[in-house]
């Protein structure tokens, strides 16, 4: 339990940063190789392996070098991936529906007034 | 923050190729309905502000056989379009349609049930297969909200 929360700590202390969060997120539509990565969030090569490396260490990913490329992908110890991708979705819907309420309040504000002439 | 009243979303996955997400509405289901199937009503919260997207058109012929068309507008002049057809309509209570821009597209269903003069809203996303919902994660249409989930459950959790 003990080692549980402190690899819980490790994520979500290495998750704390957007970068890194949209590396865990580009990740997720595959694999991808750290010049890569670098490229994609317009920084250096030595600060997107820093960037990896807190990664790494809280085994969100795994990375392999096969030949002179560093390859990232998820780790095993990854946020659960069903439960990132149904909290994923289920933030899309509730935007949405945050958003319905508006114009569902504006509909019933109307009829009432339509009801009063 | 007064929002007190704002009922929350749930989301569930339902079976391997099922995934159901519910939310109520304090209001009957006829102005739910309309909300969804008006198109000048519907293009007013299908694409919230906080996703950071915007919408650039949005045409929808709601009838069985009928078809919709969303345009989002990606800046740079690109744009990424989202389609189908309606497979049932039934008002004021049950609306369902194909999402075609992907071969691996859900049915999406919604079901408006209305209990004590509020809106319970059930939808639906059925994919042909476990793969298929699974290819579904490649989907970026909710980034910006996801990132939103995770800084709100941050500090939460650490």
């Amino acid at each position: 339990m003990v080692q549980y929360s402190s690899r819980l700590d490790a994520s979500f202390a290495a998750l704390s940063d957007a970068t890194r969060r949209g590396v865990i997120e580009q990740l997720w539509h595959g694999d991808a190789s750290i010049s890569e990565l670098a490229e994609r969030f317009h920084m250096t090569l030595t600060g997107m392996k820093k960037h990896v490396g807190v990664l790494e260490q809280a085994g969100l990913v795994t990375t392999e070098k096969v030949g002179r490329v560093r390859t990232c992908r998820l780790g095993a110890g990854g946020l659960d991936e069903e439960w990132a991708w149904l909290e994923r979705h289920r933030g899309v819907w509730a935007a949405r529906f945050d958003a319905l309420d508006a114009v569902v309040e504006e509909l019933k504000r109307k009829e009432r007034n339509d009801g009063r002439k | 923050m007064v929002e007190s009243s704002k009922h929350t979303t749930s989301a569930e996955r339902r079976s391997d190729r099922e995934v159901v997400v519910r939310r109520i509405f304090d209001a009957p289901v006829r102005i739910v309905w309309d909300a969804w199937t008006r198109a000048e009503l519907f293009s007013r919260w299908w694409v919230p502000k906080s996703s950071g997207l915007k919408l650039q058109s949005f045409e929808q012929d709601v009838r069985v056989g009928g078809g919709y068309r969303v345009v989002f507008d990606l800046g740079d002049s690109k744009t990424a379009a989202f389609f189908g057809k309606y497979l049932e309509v039934q008002a004021p209570s049950r609306l369902s349609w194909t999402n075609e821009e992907s071969e691996d597209g859900a049915i999406t269903t919604i079901t408006l049930e209305e209990k004590d003069g509020k809106t319970h809203l059930t939808l639906s996303e059925l994919y042909a297969s476990k793969e298929a919902l699974d290819r579904n994660f490649g989907s970026t249409e909710g980034l910006p909200e996801q990132f939103g989930q995770l800084d709100a459950l941050l500090p939460t959790l650490v």
